[in-house]
């Protein structure tokens, strides 16, 4: 019986290919969506847990330096006083074209599951520690790495990308630092009567293990808006599974009454539909899986080249598959399935089995069931409201932005049935009545499309806006905050003095751009000198300010902060700030500081170096008139032998800022694509499910006299008509949705707010391609009525179910 | 702390594995580093600090203590020198590589710990003059009268030393060899310590006093490569005479046994290769490796013939060079305490 029940379920899947072929790709596309980000999300985090497990960040508490490096004598007279710390090096270095972060460590001291699993350091610690030395490198660079350096490569597996392991002291050499240390790890086995760390290092910050590395923090918010859009994703995919399977139940309603008047008991028949649902999630599962590495693979290198510019974050370019991702996958698959299927299956459970097996229209309108959609947007318009306004956080932001979305997507039925009414009343004649009757009976039919429509248009219109916005206002301040012509750096220390006496007779102004990097509040951040030049006074993009602001930094009296570290201390102007070397400042004023992931602080140039006299003293912002930089370049070249990556002149620097800018939001850009395709899709499989329901509701209209031409039309007219509703209500969804992301999310993840620009064209160009999307889902449904044989319509008068 | 990684990475400092070439590689080859010359005299000051240019130097103290209550207690404070290479460089650079080994027995327990360090930096070294010896905050500062000082996670020690009697050459005056093949160190020692301090253990502290003694040894190939390990005992005897004997033990030949009487105004006498003998007659379980832990010594130019048995016999160095080290009990003919070294028994 059960393979029966089974096979006879089956077969209706078997007479109607293309219902079968919605609900699989529905889902596989839902679940390619979801577990493709998922997959990007996880590639990520595994390279910050390697880059960070390998340094021991996860494991250990660690001592940092307030500012600038720990020095020798500090690590041994620490180690004197019984501290068990293991001194680490960590730096960047380009070698054969790439940027590396090149990690030494003390063998002798560190704890033995810091160093890379795959490096046999141990077993070769003569040649770890003395000679030339050693660097372990990813096995697959291992090659073009040992071109760029003078000592052994050798290969290791359990490094992170990006990441060379060396020895303390050749990492000292190879990055030219005279004998500090970045951080010392703190070991677990510290010794009998030690006093407290506190005690031990006054001056170094201790950073728990639990606390996490700098980089998992700061992309949290990156990941998380990746992780937004894949549910986006994966919501409208369940759109298109939860219109298949509910018209799929609908039509086998006389079947399932058969089965049971057959004696097939309820459970069998339920258990067999679930059997059957499960049969297809796996399925689908699968396809989706395959989809959604593939959308992974293709998206991994922008995300990566996004964390890198962004960040500074390493993540392989490469995935590799991870079973909890397989199984997570195919989780998402079964629930989206379950989800999408509850009401259908719940209905079964239920069927009278005596009842008339009279189908009716799919989920018939009824006036219930908008009070229903209605009440449901009401309660999630005001879930969002309560977010935006009490909640913080950037979870906050995220059921702002959710709710508000699902509320529009539910209102949007009650709108249009409420437009359709107000349309019926005021029609005039039988054809134009019957139209708009008919184009409000079919609402229920095509809500859940139209809603997927909604939800990818306003998340099209809404990201769209704020990356316009962002790029308007993103080129504006590079304008005002690039506003030197040629950036030089001096090769050493020794040369700086040199260069700025051959500069300054040749240009306008020759500006010191030095800075240190220290800790402000707990997070790294950097503290640049300014000369007092109007260069700043006049460009410097200033959000907020004392009066005089810039007198007040020329004479210490106080210093200028991003706004990344403005919102995130909630500081501003007149407020205290503790600096590294035990500097008490005061606010001065807060300016943006766009695609920065850390906090700044500017203050007076000869206060900087007054106090921290050895800061590195190389880099300097030239001002001169812009047709004359590149003989400028040219004279210095020859003068100094600087290369080509020592002069970087405000074009290419604009240039790549730019490039950078645009990577980020490759991702978003190609995402919002995949969810508009997938919303069209899901109109098309709605309007191609009801025309085949809607025969027997046209026969009657042809019988009265209209050409199927005429009749083929008005589909068409229909379908557009209501895709062109549905734009327009997108529009306000969207630019809510916008104003969401730039004031409350944006401010959040990254720590800046942007004002927001509307772009009345792009929406313009976004209708026109949503409308011919329509046109095109409405046509084939509306050429195979035109092509209706009559004799096919006439039928329906004969054998009236 | 990962065992097995400090195990492997101390094979890599001795160069090979134990048993092809001697104990933790002692037999490995000397090449380009200094060798010990006979007929050398010792140069105090000078010669209580490091020897860079021989591969392998330690200044090892152990001392047999007893507290108010009369119970026992042995101590050990070990500072191991060895250079990774003949070149020698500054800074991190440097070839000079640095352990530390301490321990403290009592009849039931027994707690180790170690240290690593590189040299070049100023975390380990030793001084001659003023003498100190130091890994991290372990210091042995004053080598006539000192302070002797180890912590650890689960124990500590403060000693104060005083010698009362003179430095010792082992050998011929100071040259000794370690087998048929001609292998030798320099090796003296400091038999008469007076020690006293507190000793911090996991049940609280205990103040103890008691006889230490300091080994000197340097040397750039101290064994055969047939050589597996030894046994060494130094006795401090009830009568005030010292003696210091050890058995080298071969893949291919008979021990080889070495031993120096010294009287209680500091002379030595050393006897020739095979004079003293030395029989295991107990062997303990030691989480399964079989140890000898009591020893009958024999020597016949001094009628000696006693029995030392450990006061601990699970006194077993769990570093990453392991082996047997700890205080002794000495019964027969000339009664006394003493120290207990057996190494290659893993």
């Amino acid at each position: 019986m059960w393979i029966a029940g089974l096979s006879a379920l089956l077969s209706h899947w078997r007479r109607k290919p293309l219902q079968l072929a919605t609900l699989v790709l529905g889902l596989a596309l839902a679940t390619a969506l979801w577990s493709g980000v998922q997959a990007i999300n996880s590639e990520a985090r595994a390279s910050y847990a390697d880059a960070s497990a390998a340094l021991g960040e996860t494991r250990y508490a660690q001592l940092l330096p307030r500012e600038g490096e720990i020095p020798l004598a500090r690590y041994v007279a620490l180690r004197r006083a019984g501290g068990q710390v293991s001194p680490v090096v960590e730096g960047r270095m380009t070698l054969a074209g790439e940027s590396w972060r090149l990690i030494g460590i003390d063998p002798l001291t560190v704890p033995g599951d810091v160093a890379p699993s795959g490096a046999n350091i141990a077993g070769d610690l003569a040649g770890f520690l003395t000679g030339g030395g050693r660097v372990y490198a990813p096995p697959e660079a291992t090659g073009a790495l040992a071109q760029a350096l003078d000592i052994p490569v050798l290969p290791a597996d359990g490094i992170a990308p990006g990441v060379l392991f060396t020895d303390i002291g050749v990492a000292q050499r190879l990055l030219g630092l005279d004998g500090g240390i970045s951080r010392l790890i703190l070991r677990d086995d510290q010794p009998l009567g030690l006093p407290e760390v506190a005690t031990l290092a006054p001056d170094l910050d201790l950073r728990r293990p639990e606390q996490g590395s700098d980089v998992a923090r700061l992309t949290d918010s990156f990941h998380l808006n990746l992780t937004a859009f894949g549910l986006l994703s994966f919501a409208v995919g369940l759109f298109i599974v939860h219109g298949a399977i509910g018209l799929a139940f609908e039509q086998r309603r006389p079947m399932f009454r058969t089965l049971r008047a057959l004696g097939l008991p309820m459970r069998t028949l339920v258990i067999l539909v679930c059997l059957e649902l499960l049969l297809f999630a796996l399925i689908a599962g699968a396809i989706g899986m395959v989809l959604g590495y593939a959308i992974a693979a293709a998206l991994l290198p922008d995300v990566a080249a996004t964390l890198r510019g962004l960040y500074g974050a390493e993540v392989d370019g490469s995935l590799s598959l991870r079973p909890a991702w397989w199984l997570a996958g195919t989780a998402i698959a079964i629930g989206g399935t379950a989800l999408a299927a509850a009401g259908a299956v719940w209905r079964v459970g239920r069927l009278p089995i005596l009842a008339a097996a009279q189908p009716r229209a799919w989920a018939r309108a009824s006036e219930r069931r908008l009070y229903v959609l209605g009440g449901g947007a009401a309660i999630l318009a005001l879930v969002s409201l309560t977010a935006g306004l009490f909640g913080s956080g950037l979870v906050a932001g995220f059921v702002l932005l959710g709710a508000l979305l699902i509320a529009a997507a539910l209102a949007l039925p009650v709108l249009l049935h409420a437009f359709l009414t107000v349309a019926t009343r005021k029609a005039r004649g039988p054809l134009a009545e019957w139209f708009w009757a008919d184009t409000r009976q079919q609402l229920p039919g095509l809500s859940l499309a139209l809603m997927a429509l909604l939800l990818a248009l306003s998340a099209n219109i809404g990201v769209g806006t704020m990356v316009a916005s962002f790029r308007l206002t993103f080129t504006g301040w590079l304008d005002q905050r690039l506003a030197s012509e040629l950036y030089v750096t001096a090769e050493t220390e020794a040369q700086a003095p040199a260069l700025r006496a051959f500069l300054e007779p040749r240009a306008d102004a020759v500006l010191p751009i030095w800075n240190i990097d220290g800790r402000v509040a707990g997070l790294p951040a950097e503290i640049y000198g300014v000369a007092d030049h109007p260069t700043y006074r006049d460009s410097w993009p200033m959000l907020e300010s004392l009066p005089d602001v810039w007198d007040l930094v020329a004479q210490g009296e106080a210093v200028l902060i991003n706004e990344q570290l403005a919102r995130r201390e909630g500081i501003g102007p007149g407020d205290p700030l503790s600096l590294p070397g035990a500097w008490e400042a005061q606010i001065g004023g807060v300016y943006s500081d766009y695609g920065n992931p850390v906090g700044q602080v500017l203050v007076g140039l000869p206060h900087l170096v007054a106090r921290f006299p050895d800061i590195e003293k190389r880099r300097f912002g030239v001002r001169i008139a812009p047709e004359r930089t590149a003989d400028l370049a040219r004279a210095l070249r020859d003068e100094f032998g600087l290369p080509a990556q020592n002069m970087i002149d405000q074009a290419s620097l604009k240039a790549f800022s730019l490039q950078i800018f645009e990577r980020t939001f490759t991702v978003t850009a190609a995402l919002n694509v995949l969810t508009l395709s997938v919303a069209g899709f899901a109109i098309l499989t709605s309007l191609l499910t009801l025309a085949a329901v809607r025969q027997p509701q046209l026969a009657p209209v042809w019988a009265l006299g209209l050409t199927r031409r005429r009749l083929a039309a008005l589909e068409l007219a229909r379908a557009l008509l209501l895709a062109a509703l549905t734009i327009l209500a997108a529009i306000p969804v969207g630019l809510l949705l916008s104003w969401t992301l730039l004031a409350v999310i944006n401010v959040e993840a990254f720590g800046w707010r942007l004002p927001m620009f509307l772009f009345p064209r792009d929406w313009l160009v976004l209708g026109l391609l949503s409308l011919m999307a329509a046109a095109l889902a409405a046509l084939w449904p509306a050429r195979k009525l035109a092509r209706t044989p009559p004799a096919e319509l006439l039928k329906i008068f004969v054998n009236e179910r | 702390m990962s065992v097995r990684y400090f195990a492997a990475l101390l094979l890599a400092v001795f160069g090979a594995t134990a048993h092809a070439q001697g104990f933790a590689g002692m037999g490995t080859s000397a090449d380009g580093y200094a060798l010990p010359q006979p007929g050398t005299e010792f140069a105090f000051p000078a010669d209580h600090g490091a020897h860079e240019d021989f591969r392998i130097e330690w200044w090892y103290l152990t001392a047999n203590l007893r507290d108010q209550g009369g119970t026992d207690y042995g101590l050990q404070w070990t500072l191991f020198r060895s250079a990774l290479s003949p070149e020698s460089n500054e800074d991190w650079q440097s070839n000079q590589f640095w352990m530390g080994h301490a321990a403290i027995t009592t009849p039931d327990a027994h707690f180790s710990t170690e240290r690593f360090a590189r040299g070049g930096i100023g975390q380990a070294g030793v001084t001659a003059e003023p003498f100190t010896a130091w890994i991290d905050d372990w210091q042995m500062t004053g080598i006539e009268t000192g302070r002797l000082t180890t912590t650890g996670p689960n124990f500590a020690y403060d000693m104060e030393i005083s010698a009362q009697g003179p430095f010792v050459p082992q050998g011929e005056s100071g040259y000794s060899v370690k087998s048929e093949a001609g292998q030798a160190s320099h090796y003296y020692s400091q038999p008469f310590y007076r020690i006293a301090g507190t000793l911090t253990l996991p049940d609280g502290p205990v103040e103890v006093e008691g006889q230490a003694w300091l080994d000197r040894e340097w040397s750039s190939q101290p064994l055969s490569e047939d050589q597996t390990g030894w046994d060494w005992v130094s006795l401090h005897l009830d009568t005030g005479e010292k003696l210091m004997g050890y058995r080298l033990r071969s893949s291919i030949d008979p021990p080889y046994t070495v031993a120096t009487w010294i009287t209680p105004d500091g002379t030595p006498e050393p006897y020739p290769a095979g004079a003293l003998t030395m029989t295991p007659t107990a062997t303990s379980d030691v989480d399964g490796r079989a140890v000898p832990t009591t020893w009958r010594l024999q020597l016949s130019g001094k009628n000696l013939d006693i029995s030392a048995a450990a006061l601990n016999p699970q006194a077993w160095m769990d570093t990453a060079v392991s082996y047997w080290e700890g205080p002794v009990k000495v019964t027969g003919s000339h009664p006394g305490i003493g120290y207990l070294e057996m190494t290659g028994y893993d």
